[in-house]
Protein backbone atom coordinates (compact mmCIF):
# COMPACT_ATOMS: atom_id res chain seq x y z
CA UNK A 1 0.00 0.00 0.00
CA UNK A 2 1.51 3.56 -1.06
CA UNK A 3 0.66 4.93 2.58
CA UNK A 4 -0.05 8.67 0.84
CA UNK A 5 -2.55 7.39 -1.59
CA UNK A 6 -4.69 4.21 -0.60
CA UNK A 7 -6.88 3.10 -3.31
CA UNK A 8 -10.03 2.65 -1.27
CA UNK A 9 -13.19 1.03 -2.08
CA UNK A 10 -16.23 2.36 -0.59
CA UNK A 11 -19.64 0.59 -0.03
CA UNK A 12 -23.17 1.96 0.75
CA UNK A 13 -26.56 0.51 0.54
CA UNK A 14 -27.98 2.05 3.86
CA UNK A 15 -31.47 3.20 2.01
CA UNK A 16 -32.50 2.77 -1.93
CA UNK A 17 -29.47 3.20 -3.35
CA UNK A 18 -26.34 0.65 -4.15
CA UNK A 19 -23.63 2.73 -3.99
CA UNK A 20 -19.46 1.93 -5.13
CA UNK A 21 -16.64 4.30 -5.13
CA UNK A 22 -13.39 4.42 -5.39
CA UNK A 23 -11.00 6.89 -4.30
CA UNK A 24 -6.86 7.22 -4.27
CA UNK A 25 -6.05 8.97 -1.80
CA UNK A 26 -8.66 12.34 -1.88
CA UNK A 27 -9.04 11.79 -5.44
CA UNK A 28 -12.19 10.46 -6.48
CA UNK A 29 -11.25 7.68 -9.28
CA UNK A 30 -15.52 6.78 -9.79
CA UNK A 31 -18.81 7.17 -8.02
CA UNK A 32 -20.82 4.36 -9.10
CA UNK A 33 -24.91 4.15 -8.54
CA UNK A 34 -27.64 1.62 -8.91
CA UNK A 35 -30.89 3.46 -7.81
CA UNK A 36 -34.12 1.58 -6.98
CA UNK A 37 -35.93 4.72 -6.87
CA UNK A 38 -38.21 3.82 -9.86
CA UNK A 39 -39.21 0.55 -8.23
CA UNK A 40 -40.31 2.79 -5.05
CA UNK A 41 -42.12 5.25 -6.76
CA UNK A 42 -44.49 2.61 -7.55
CA UNK A 43 -44.77 2.35 -3.92
CA UNK A 44 -44.86 5.81 -3.08
CA UNK A 45 -42.22 5.49 -0.77
CA UNK A 46 -39.32 3.07 -0.19
CA UNK A 47 -40.10 -0.12 0.55
CA UNK A 48 -37.72 -1.64 2.57
CA UNK A 49 -37.42 -5.10 1.23
CA UNK A 50 -37.91 -3.85 -2.53
CA UNK A 51 -34.65 -2.09 -1.42
CA UNK A 52 -32.68 -4.67 0.06
CA UNK A 53 -34.15 -7.14 -2.64
CA UNK A 54 -32.64 -4.55 -5.29
CA UNK A 55 -28.91 -4.17 -3.15
CA UNK A 56 -29.03 -8.15 -3.56
CA UNK A 57 -28.75 -7.71 -7.22
CA UNK A 58 -27.10 -4.70 -8.13
CA UNK A 59 -24.24 -5.61 -5.46
CA UNK A 60 -21.71 -7.23 -7.43
CA UNK A 61 -22.47 -5.76 -10.86
CA UNK A 62 -22.10 -2.73 -9.43
CA UNK A 63 -19.00 -3.27 -7.59
CA UNK A 64 -17.83 -4.84 -11.27
CA UNK A 65 -18.64 -1.58 -12.63
CA UNK A 66 -16.90 0.51 -10.09
CA UNK A 67 -13.46 -1.01 -11.18
CA UNK A 68 -14.43 -1.10 -15.10
CA UNK A 69 -14.54 2.62 -15.06
CA UNK A 70 -11.98 3.40 -12.24
CA UNK A 71 -9.45 1.02 -14.56
CA UNK A 72 -8.62 -0.80 -11.36
CA UNK A 73 -8.94 -4.34 -10.58
CA UNK A 74 -9.85 -5.72 -7.09
CA UNK A 75 -6.26 -7.15 -6.59
CA UNK A 76 -4.97 -3.16 -6.20
CA UNK A 77 -7.22 -1.96 -3.26
CA UNK A 78 -6.08 -1.42 -0.47
CA UNK A 79 -8.58 -0.97 1.94
CA UNK A 80 -12.93 -1.50 1.69
CA UNK A 81 -15.34 0.77 3.55
CA UNK A 82 -18.82 0.27 4.04
CA UNK A 83 -21.81 2.08 5.83
CA UNK A 84 -22.55 0.24 9.27
CA UNK A 85 -25.04 2.59 10.04
CA UNK A 86 -27.25 4.19 10.47
CA UNK A 87 -30.22 3.08 7.45
CA UNK A 88 -32.53 0.27 6.90
CA UNK A 89 -31.42 -3.03 8.67
CA UNK A 90 -31.76 -5.38 5.71
CA UNK A 91 -30.00 -2.66 3.50
CA UNK A 92 -27.33 -2.66 5.41
CA UNK A 93 -26.87 -6.25 6.33
CA UNK A 94 -26.13 -6.84 2.34
CA UNK A 95 -23.34 -4.17 2.04
CA UNK A 96 -21.88 -4.85 5.02
CA UNK A 97 -21.59 -8.80 4.16
CA UNK A 98 -20.65 -7.82 0.70
CA UNK A 99 -17.94 -5.89 1.98
CA UNK A 100 -16.74 -8.08 4.21
CA UNK A 101 -16.65 -11.15 1.80
CA UNK A 102 -13.84 -8.38 0.04
CA UNK A 103 -12.09 -8.07 2.34
CA UNK A 104 -11.63 -11.32 3.06
CA UNK A 105 -11.17 -12.47 -0.26
CA UNK A 106 -8.72 -9.42 -0.76
CA UNK A 107 -6.81 -10.35 2.70
CA UNK A 108 -7.58 -5.77 3.12
CA UNK A 109 -8.37 -4.24 5.85
CA UNK A 110 -12.40 -3.41 6.46
CA UNK A 111 -13.42 -0.27 7.91
CA UNK A 112 -16.90 -0.08 8.97
CA UNK A 113 -17.97 3.71 8.92
CA UNK A 114 -20.85 5.81 9.96
CA UNK A 115 -23.21 6.98 6.97
CA UNK A 116 -23.39 10.56 8.21
CA UNK A 117 -20.01 11.23 8.77
CA UNK A 118 -19.53 9.76 5.41
CA UNK A 119 -21.52 12.49 4.02
CA UNK A 120 -19.30 15.34 5.94
CA UNK A 121 -16.32 13.39 4.20
CA UNK A 122 -17.04 13.23 0.79
CA UNK A 123 -16.00 16.70 0.16
CA UNK A 124 -12.86 16.17 0.70
CA UNK A 125 -12.90 14.82 -2.67
CA UNK A 126 -14.76 17.63 -3.63
CA UNK A 127 -12.89 20.51 -2.50
CA UNK A 128 -9.78 19.07 -0.72
CA UNK A 129 -9.10 18.64 2.78
CA UNK A 130 -11.85 19.64 5.40
CA UNK A 131 -11.96 22.53 7.84
CA UNK A 132 -11.28 21.98 11.03
CA UNK A 133 -13.68 22.61 12.62
CA UNK A 134 -16.39 22.15 9.76
CA UNK A 135 -20.38 23.11 10.49
CA UNK A 136 -22.12 20.37 8.57
CA UNK A 137 -25.70 20.77 7.80
CA UNK A 138 -27.09 17.04 7.22
CA UNK A 139 -30.61 16.99 5.16
CA UNK A 140 -32.47 14.38 3.33
CA UNK A 141 -35.22 11.64 3.57
CA UNK A 142 -33.83 10.13 6.46
CA UNK A 143 -31.48 12.97 8.24
CA UNK A 144 -31.52 16.31 9.30
CA UNK A 145 -28.63 17.12 11.37
CA UNK A 146 -26.26 20.09 12.42
CA UNK A 147 -22.98 18.97 13.72
CA UNK A 148 -19.77 20.36 14.75
CA UNK A 149 -16.65 18.19 12.86
CA UNK A 150 -13.43 19.07 14.62
CA UNK A 151 -11.86 15.93 12.77
CA UNK A 152 -14.10 13.40 10.59
CA UNK A 153 -12.54 10.30 11.58
CA UNK A 154 -12.65 10.89 15.29
CA UNK A 155 -14.29 13.59 16.61
CA UNK A 156 -18.06 14.51 15.41
CA UNK A 157 -20.54 16.42 17.53
CA UNK A 158 -24.29 16.44 17.26
CA UNK A 159 -25.45 19.80 18.08
CA UNK A 160 -29.16 19.16 16.73
CA UNK A 161 -31.36 17.21 14.73
CA UNK A 162 -34.35 16.56 13.69
CA UNK A 163 -37.24 15.82 15.95
CA UNK A 164 -39.84 14.21 13.73
CA UNK A 165 -39.66 13.91 10.07
CA UNK A 166 -36.53 14.36 8.00
CA UNK A 167 -36.30 17.51 5.72
CA UNK A 168 -36.34 15.42 2.76
CA UNK A 169 -39.62 13.48 3.89
CA UNK A 170 -41.57 16.89 4.71
CA UNK A 171 -40.61 17.38 1.07
CA UNK A 172 -41.97 14.16 0.06
CA UNK A 173 -45.43 14.26 2.40
CA UNK A 174 -46.45 17.79 1.14
CA UNK A 175 -45.55 16.91 -2.54
CA UNK A 176 -48.15 13.83 -1.79
CA UNK A 177 -50.56 16.51 -0.29
CA UNK A 178 -49.84 18.82 -3.27
CA UNK A 179 -50.84 15.65 -6.03
CA UNK A 180 -47.07 15.92 -7.32
CA UNK A 181 -44.90 12.32 -7.78
CA UNK A 182 -42.11 11.07 -5.02
CA UNK A 183 -39.84 11.58 -4.34
CA UNK A 184 -41.37 15.35 -3.74
CA UNK A 185 -37.76 17.16 -3.19
CA UNK A 186 -37.06 17.85 -6.77
CA UNK A 187 -41.05 18.60 -8.13
CA UNK A 188 -41.46 21.04 -5.07
CA UNK A 189 -38.48 22.62 -6.27
CA UNK A 190 -39.59 22.96 -10.06
CA UNK A 191 -43.05 23.90 -8.84
CA UNK A 192 -41.79 26.76 -6.16
CA UNK A 193 -39.64 28.52 -8.89
CA UNK A 194 -43.03 28.83 -10.75
CA UNK A 195 -44.54 30.33 -7.66
CA UNK A 196 -44.42 32.81 -5.12
CA UNK A 197 -43.92 32.63 -1.29
CA UNK A 198 -46.83 33.97 -0.53
CA UNK A 199 -48.62 32.07 2.64
CA UNK A 200 -46.82 32.31 6.09
CA UNK A 201 -46.55 28.93 7.26
CA UNK A 202 -44.88 27.63 10.64
CA UNK A 203 -41.31 27.65 11.05
CA UNK A 204 -40.86 24.87 13.88
CA UNK A 205 -38.46 25.26 16.87
CA UNK A 206 -37.95 28.74 15.98
CA UNK A 207 -39.04 31.14 18.63
CA UNK A 208 -39.28 31.45 22.59
CA UNK A 209 -38.46 28.28 24.68
CA UNK A 210 -38.28 26.64 22.03
CA UNK A 211 -34.71 28.57 20.97
CA UNK A 212 -33.70 27.53 24.55
CA UNK A 213 -34.19 23.62 24.74
CA UNK A 214 -34.28 23.12 21.04
CA UNK A 215 -31.76 25.42 20.01
CA UNK A 216 -30.32 23.58 17.30
CA UNK A 217 -33.29 21.18 16.19
CA UNK A 218 -35.80 20.56 13.57
CA UNK A 219 -39.30 20.24 13.23
CA UNK A 220 -41.27 19.58 10.24
CA UNK A 221 -44.19 17.77 11.26
CA UNK A 222 -46.14 20.83 12.07
CA UNK A 223 -45.22 22.57 8.95
CA UNK A 224 -46.72 19.86 6.94
CA UNK A 225 -50.06 19.61 8.82
CA UNK A 226 -50.47 23.27 8.28
CA UNK A 227 -49.97 22.46 4.76
CA UNK A 228 -52.38 20.19 4.82
CA UNK A 229 -54.66 22.07 6.53
CA UNK A 230 -54.46 24.81 4.29
CA UNK A 231 -54.81 22.82 1.07
CA UNK A 232 -58.07 20.99 2.47
CA UNK A 233 -59.47 24.36 3.37
CA UNK A 234 -58.86 25.88 0.06
CA UNK A 235 -60.52 22.23 -1.45
CA UNK A 236 -63.39 22.53 1.32
CA UNK A 237 -64.22 25.85 -0.17
CA UNK A 238 -64.06 25.05 -3.92
CA UNK A 239 -61.33 26.97 -4.43
CA UNK A 240 -58.66 25.75 -7.08
CA UNK A 241 -55.08 25.05 -4.74
CA UNK A 242 -52.35 27.09 -6.07
CA UNK A 243 -49.55 24.48 -6.37
CA UNK A 244 -46.91 26.53 -6.82
CA UNK A 245 -47.30 29.07 -3.98
CA UNK A 246 -48.16 26.69 -1.71
CA UNK A 247 -44.53 24.71 -2.82
CA UNK A 248 -42.77 28.54 -2.64
CA UNK A 249 -44.16 29.15 0.88
CA UNK A 250 -43.43 25.60 1.68
CA UNK A 251 -40.24 25.33 0.30
CA UNK A 252 -39.25 28.92 1.76
CA UNK A 253 -40.45 28.09 5.46
CA UNK A 254 -38.05 24.66 5.33
CA UNK A 255 -35.06 26.40 3.93
CA UNK A 256 -35.41 29.94 6.20
CA UNK A 257 -34.88 27.30 9.46
CA UNK A 258 -32.15 25.15 8.61
CA UNK A 259 -30.57 28.07 6.86
CA UNK A 260 -30.98 30.19 9.93
CA UNK A 261 -30.40 27.65 12.56
CA UNK A 262 -27.12 26.74 10.30
CA UNK A 263 -25.81 30.02 10.26
CA UNK A 264 -26.12 30.68 14.21
CA UNK A 265 -24.62 27.51 14.82
CA UNK A 266 -21.02 28.68 12.96
CA UNK A 267 -21.53 31.77 14.66
CA UNK A 268 -21.64 30.45 18.56
CA UNK A 269 -19.22 27.70 17.86
CA UNK A 270 -16.67 29.38 15.81
CA UNK A 271 -16.87 27.81 12.69
CA UNK A 272 -15.83 29.38 9.38
CA UNK A 273 -16.71 26.73 7.16
CA UNK A 274 -20.29 25.33 6.84
CA UNK A 275 -21.10 22.42 4.41
CA UNK A 276 -23.98 20.95 3.33
CA UNK A 277 -24.66 17.90 2.35
CA UNK A 278 -28.19 14.83 2.15
CA UNK A 279 -30.42 14.56 -0.99
CA UNK A 280 -32.07 18.07 0.34
CA UNK A 281 -28.87 19.97 -0.33
CA UNK A 282 -29.80 19.65 -4.30
CA UNK A 283 -33.30 22.00 -3.71
CA UNK A 284 -32.01 25.99 -5.70
CA UNK A 285 -33.68 27.39 -2.70
CA UNK A 286 -31.73 26.09 -0.06
CA UNK A 287 -28.69 26.67 -1.74
CA UNK A 288 -29.23 30.11 -2.79
CA UNK A 289 -30.61 31.11 0.85
CA UNK A 290 -27.31 29.29 2.54
CA UNK A 291 -25.26 31.35 0.04
CA UNK A 292 -26.60 34.88 0.92
CA UNK A 293 -26.92 34.31 4.70
CA UNK A 294 -23.38 32.48 4.70
CA UNK A 295 -21.91 35.33 2.73
CA UNK A 296 -23.71 38.38 5.22
CA UNK A 297 -22.01 36.29 8.33
CA UNK A 298 -18.28 35.94 6.61
CA UNK A 299 -18.76 32.19 6.53
CA UNK A 300 -17.79 29.83 3.68
CA UNK A 301 -19.91 27.66 2.41
CA UNK A 302 -19.27 24.25 0.48
CA UNK A 303 -21.78 22.20 -0.80
CA UNK A 304 -20.31 18.98 -2.85
CA UNK A 305 -22.19 18.40 -6.41
CA UNK A 306 -25.63 17.12 -6.62
CA UNK A 307 -24.35 13.42 -7.19
CA UNK A 308 -21.95 13.69 -4.21
CA UNK A 309 -24.94 14.85 -1.54
CA UNK A 310 -27.33 11.97 -2.38
CA UNK A 311 -26.30 8.57 -0.96
CA UNK A 312 -23.14 7.51 -2.87
CA UNK A 313 -20.05 5.05 -1.91
CA UNK A 314 -17.83 7.59 -3.04
CA UNK A 315 -18.53 8.93 0.36
CA UNK A 316 -17.85 6.25 2.12
CA UNK A 317 -14.80 5.37 -0.10
CA UNK A 318 -13.51 9.02 1.16
CA UNK A 319 -14.00 8.08 4.88
CA UNK A 320 -12.44 5.01 4.32
CA UNK A 321 -9.29 6.58 2.91
CA UNK A 322 -9.34 8.96 5.31
CA UNK A 323 -9.61 6.20 8.36
CA UNK A 324 -6.26 5.09 6.38
CA UNK A 325 -4.74 7.99 6.10
CA UNK A 326 -4.66 8.82 10.18
CA UNK A 327 -4.15 5.56 10.89
CA UNK A 328 -7.59 4.98 12.26
CA UNK A 329 -8.72 1.17 13.73
CA UNK A 330 -9.38 -1.02 11.41
CA UNK A 331 -13.05 -2.84 11.94
CA UNK A 332 -12.86 -6.82 12.56
CA UNK A 333 -14.90 -9.63 10.27
CA UNK A 334 -17.68 -9.71 13.57
CA UNK A 335 -18.85 -5.84 12.76
CA UNK A 336 -22.54 -5.60 13.08
CA UNK A 337 -24.81 -3.57 10.88
CA UNK A 338 -25.96 -1.03 13.13
CA UNK A 339 -29.57 0.57 11.79
CA UNK A 340 -29.20 3.26 14.59
CA UNK A 341 -25.60 3.92 14.37
CA UNK A 342 -25.36 7.40 16.74
CA UNK A 343 -23.73 10.00 14.78
CA UNK A 344 -21.20 10.87 17.67
CA UNK A 345 -19.62 6.98 16.42
CA UNK A 346 -17.59 7.76 13.45
CA UNK A 347 -16.58 3.70 13.34
CA UNK A 348 -17.47 0.56 14.23
CA UNK B 1 -12.23 -29.19 -6.64
CA UNK B 2 -12.18 -27.11 -3.90
CA UNK B 3 -15.83 -25.59 -2.51
CA UNK B 4 -16.62 -23.58 0.16
CA UNK B 5 -20.41 -23.80 1.00
CA UNK B 6 -22.18 -20.92 2.76
CA UNK B 7 -25.95 -21.32 4.05
CA UNK B 8 -27.85 -18.96 6.17
CA UNK B 9 -31.57 -19.49 5.18
CA UNK B 10 -32.41 -21.56 8.62
CA UNK B 11 -30.99 -20.76 12.36
CA UNK B 12 -27.76 -21.63 11.79
CA UNK B 13 -25.15 -19.81 9.88
CA UNK B 14 -23.23 -23.19 8.81
CA UNK B 15 -19.76 -23.30 6.44
CA UNK B 16 -17.90 -25.38 5.07
CA UNK B 17 -15.23 -26.70 2.50
CA UNK B 18 -15.02 -29.66 0.79
CA UNK B 19 -12.30 -31.00 -1.75
CA UNK B 20 -14.13 -33.02 -3.90
CA UNK B 21 -13.15 -36.18 -1.85
CA UNK B 22 -14.28 -34.97 1.98
CA UNK B 23 -15.34 -32.28 4.40
CA UNK B 24 -12.02 -30.80 5.13
CA UNK B 25 -13.36 -28.08 7.75
CA UNK B 26 -17.17 -27.04 8.86
CA UNK B 27 -17.84 -24.30 11.18
CA UNK B 28 -22.11 -23.65 12.27
CA UNK B 29 -23.09 -21.45 14.45
CA UNK B 30 -26.64 -20.88 15.77
CA UNK B 31 -28.91 -17.83 15.84
CA UNK B 32 -31.30 -16.68 13.74
CA UNK B 33 -31.00 -13.11 14.39
CA UNK B 34 -26.61 -12.61 13.68
CA UNK B 35 -25.74 -13.99 10.02
CA UNK B 36 -24.27 -10.44 9.49
CA UNK B 37 -21.93 -10.98 12.07
CA UNK B 38 -20.85 -14.53 12.27
CA UNK B 39 -21.11 -15.70 8.18
CA UNK B 40 -17.40 -14.41 7.62
CA UNK B 41 -15.76 -14.96 10.65
CA UNK B 42 -16.64 -18.85 10.25
CA UNK B 43 -15.18 -18.45 6.41
CA UNK B 44 -11.98 -17.47 8.28
CA UNK B 45 -11.54 -19.65 10.66
CA UNK B 46 -12.95 -22.81 7.88
CA UNK B 47 -9.87 -21.84 5.92
CA UNK B 48 -7.36 -21.62 8.39
CA UNK B 49 -8.46 -24.63 10.06
CA UNK B 50 -8.19 -26.55 6.43
CA UNK B 51 -4.70 -24.25 5.77
CA UNK B 52 -5.98 -23.15 2.84
CA UNK B 53 -6.20 -19.48 1.46
CA UNK B 54 -9.15 -18.01 -0.52
CA UNK B 55 -7.11 -18.28 -4.01
CA UNK B 56 -7.20 -22.19 -3.60
CA UNK B 57 -11.12 -22.01 -3.83
CA UNK B 58 -12.15 -23.72 -7.14
CA UNK B 59 -16.09 -22.83 -6.42
CA UNK B 60 -18.40 -21.31 -3.88
CA UNK B 61 -22.01 -23.03 -3.20
CA UNK B 62 -24.80 -21.11 -1.50
CA UNK B 63 -28.26 -21.89 -0.20
CA UNK B 64 -30.92 -20.46 -2.53
CA UNK B 65 -33.51 -20.52 0.53
CA UNK B 66 -35.87 -20.12 1.33
CA UNK B 67 -35.42 -18.56 4.17
CA UNK B 68 -36.43 -15.38 6.11
CA UNK B 69 -35.14 -12.77 3.70
CA UNK B 70 -32.64 -10.58 5.62
CA UNK B 71 -30.58 -13.62 6.64
CA UNK B 72 -31.02 -15.33 3.31
CA UNK B 73 -29.62 -12.75 1.47
CA UNK B 74 -26.32 -12.46 3.82
CA UNK B 75 -25.53 -15.64 2.91
CA UNK B 76 -26.12 -15.13 -0.78
CA UNK B 77 -24.30 -11.96 -1.35
CA UNK B 78 -21.04 -13.68 0.89
CA UNK B 79 -20.77 -16.29 -1.54
CA UNK B 80 -21.40 -14.03 -4.73
CA UNK B 81 -19.29 -11.37 -3.73
CA UNK B 82 -16.45 -13.88 -2.56
CA UNK B 83 -17.35 -15.49 -6.14
CA UNK B 84 -16.65 -12.23 -7.95
CA UNK B 85 -13.82 -11.43 -5.81
CA UNK B 86 -11.77 -15.01 -6.46
CA UNK B 87 -12.93 -15.20 -10.21
CA UNK B 88 -14.51 -18.22 -9.62
CA UNK B 89 -18.18 -19.59 -10.41
CA UNK B 90 -21.26 -19.83 -7.42
CA UNK B 91 -23.16 -22.23 -7.16
CA UNK B 92 -27.27 -21.44 -6.24
CA UNK B 93 -28.20 -24.93 -4.34
CA UNK B 94 -32.30 -24.83 -2.86
CA UNK B 95 -31.72 -25.25 0.98
CA UNK B 96 -34.91 -27.69 1.27
CA UNK B 97 -32.86 -30.09 -0.85
CA UNK B 98 -29.92 -30.33 1.30
CA UNK B 99 -32.31 -30.64 4.54
CA UNK B 100 -33.49 -33.34 2.75
CA UNK B 101 -30.26 -35.00 2.12
CA UNK B 102 -29.60 -34.53 5.54
CA UNK B 103 -33.05 -36.89 6.40
CA UNK B 104 -32.41 -39.37 3.69
CA UNK B 105 -30.33 -41.83 6.26
CA UNK B 106 -32.94 -41.63 9.10
CA UNK B 107 -35.78 -42.26 6.31
CA UNK B 108 -37.34 -44.00 3.26
CA UNK B 109 -40.03 -43.71 1.10
CA UNK B 110 -41.45 -39.98 1.39
CA UNK B 111 -40.60 -37.26 3.60
CA UNK B 112 -41.77 -33.34 4.08
CA UNK B 113 -39.39 -30.62 4.69
CA UNK B 114 -41.01 -27.82 6.71
CA UNK B 115 -38.87 -24.55 7.92
CA UNK B 116 -40.07 -21.58 9.78
CA UNK B 117 -40.88 -18.77 7.48
CA UNK B 118 -42.02 -16.49 9.90
CA UNK B 119 -45.67 -15.30 10.11
CA UNK B 120 -47.02 -18.50 11.21
CA UNK B 121 -46.06 -19.90 7.96
CA UNK B 122 -43.70 -22.92 6.84
CA UNK B 123 -41.24 -22.99 3.45
CA UNK B 124 -41.76 -26.76 2.55
CA UNK B 125 -41.68 -29.48 -0.19
CA UNK B 126 -42.36 -33.04 -0.59
CA UNK B 127 -39.31 -35.61 -1.64
CA UNK B 128 -39.45 -39.47 -2.20
CA UNK B 129 -36.04 -41.08 -0.62
CA UNK B 130 -35.06 -44.00 -2.28
CA UNK B 131 -31.64 -45.91 -1.92
CA UNK B 132 -29.16 -43.94 -3.42
CA UNK B 133 -31.27 -40.87 -4.30
CA UNK B 134 -33.38 -38.11 -3.00
CA UNK B 135 -35.71 -36.26 -5.24
CA UNK B 136 -37.81 -33.66 -4.94
CA UNK B 137 -41.43 -33.83 -5.70
CA UNK B 138 -42.98 -30.44 -6.01
CA UNK B 139 -41.41 -27.22 -6.00
CA UNK B 140 -40.58 -25.64 -2.32
CA UNK B 141 -43.71 -23.65 -1.73
CA UNK B 142 -45.08 -21.26 1.43
CA UNK B 143 -48.27 -21.61 3.49
CA UNK B 144 -50.08 -22.32 6.88
CA UNK B 145 -49.08 -25.55 8.17
CA UNK B 146 -52.52 -26.40 8.67
CA UNK B 147 -53.63 -25.76 5.16
CA UNK B 148 -50.97 -28.33 4.33
CA UNK B 149 -52.64 -31.87 3.63
CA UNK B 150 -53.63 -34.22 6.73
CA UNK B 151 -50.89 -36.88 4.55
CA UNK B 152 -48.46 -34.77 3.84
CA UNK B 153 -47.95 -33.69 7.27
CA UNK B 154 -47.99 -37.04 8.75
CA UNK B 155 -44.81 -37.55 7.01
CA UNK B 156 -41.44 -37.99 8.38
CA UNK B 157 -40.57 -34.15 8.56
CA UNK B 158 -37.61 -32.52 8.63
CA UNK B 159 -36.65 -28.39 9.68
CA UNK B 160 -38.14 -26.64 12.23
CA UNK B 161 -41.55 -26.87 11.32
CA UNK B 162 -42.78 -29.89 13.54
CA UNK B 163 -40.90 -28.14 16.64
CA UNK B 164 -42.57 -24.87 15.91
CA UNK B 165 -46.33 -26.70 15.59
CA UNK B 166 -45.69 -29.76 17.37
CA UNK B 167 -49.42 -30.28 17.52
CA UNK B 168 -49.70 -30.31 13.54
CA UNK B 169 -46.94 -32.78 12.26
CA UNK B 170 -46.65 -35.91 13.81
CA UNK B 171 -43.71 -37.44 12.33
CA UNK B 172 -40.59 -34.85 13.85
CA UNK B 173 -37.11 -36.10 11.87
CA UNK B 174 -33.90 -34.79 14.48
CA UNK B 175 -33.00 -32.69 11.15
CA UNK B 176 -33.46 -28.90 12.07
CA UNK B 177 -31.48 -26.66 10.59
CA UNK B 178 -29.18 -26.84 7.32
CA UNK B 179 -25.25 -28.29 7.63
CA UNK B 180 -22.89 -26.83 5.03
CA UNK B 181 -21.17 -30.21 4.71
CA UNK B 182 -24.12 -31.34 2.90
CA UNK B 183 -24.82 -28.40 0.48
CA UNK B 184 -20.63 -29.18 0.08
CA UNK B 185 -21.85 -32.44 -0.67
CA UNK B 186 -24.64 -31.39 -3.11
CA UNK B 187 -22.67 -29.25 -4.45
CA UNK B 188 -20.09 -31.36 -5.53
CA UNK B 189 -22.25 -34.07 -6.65
CA UNK B 190 -24.22 -31.38 -9.20
CA UNK B 191 -21.07 -30.34 -10.64
CA UNK B 192 -19.39 -33.97 -11.30
CA UNK B 193 -23.34 -34.59 -13.02
CA UNK B 194 -23.40 -31.22 -14.80
CA UNK B 195 -26.25 -30.03 -13.12
CA UNK B 196 -27.39 -26.35 -13.50
CA UNK B 197 -26.95 -23.98 -10.22
CA UNK B 198 -28.19 -20.68 -11.07
CA UNK B 199 -27.66 -18.47 -7.41
CA UNK B 200 -31.33 -17.11 -7.26
CA UNK B 201 -32.76 -16.63 -3.97
CA UNK B 202 -35.84 -17.97 -3.36
CA UNK B 203 -38.15 -15.41 -1.71
CA UNK B 204 -41.91 -17.25 -2.63
CA UNK B 205 -43.61 -13.96 -1.11
CA UNK B 206 -43.70 -10.55 -2.58
CA UNK B 207 -42.50 -7.53 -1.02
CA UNK B 208 -44.89 -6.56 2.08
CA UNK B 209 -46.51 -3.56 0.63
CA UNK B 210 -49.26 -1.85 -1.83
CA UNK B 211 -48.48 0.09 -4.66
CA UNK B 212 -50.48 3.61 -4.66
CA UNK B 213 -52.39 2.41 -7.57
CA UNK B 214 -53.46 -0.81 -4.88
CA UNK B 215 -53.93 1.49 -1.91
CA UNK B 216 -56.55 3.86 -4.29
CA UNK B 217 -58.48 0.60 -5.44
CA UNK B 218 -58.81 -0.44 -1.74
ZN1 LIG C 1 -27.77 9.87 3.59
Amino acid sequence: MTAEQPLVLGIETSCDETGVGIVRGETLLVDAVASSVDDHARFGGVVPEVASRAHLEEMVPTIERACREAGVTLGDLDAISVTAGPGLAGSLMVGVASAKALALSLGVPLYGVNHLASHVAVDIVEHGPLPEPTMALLVSGGHSSLLLVPDVTSDIRSLGSTIDDAAGEAFDKVARVLGLPFPGGPYIDRAAREGQVVIDFPRGLTTGRDMERHRFDFSFSGLKTAVSRWVQAREAAGEPVPVNDVAASFQEAVVDVLTRKAVLACREQGAQHLQIGGGVAANSRLRAMAQSRCDDAGIELRVPRPGLCTDNGAMVAALGAQMVLKGRDASRLDLPADSSMPVTQISA
Amino acid sequence: MLILAIDTSTSAITVALHDEARVLAQESHLDPRAHTEWVTPLIASCLSAASVTPGDLTAIAVGNGPGPFTGLRVGIVTGLTMGHALGVPVLGICSLDVLAEQSAALTEGELLVATDARRKEVYWARYAVRPGSVQALTSPAVDRPADLPDEVRALPTAGRGPALYPELFAHALPVLDVDAAMLARVAVERTLAGTPMPVEPLYLRRPDALTTAERAAR
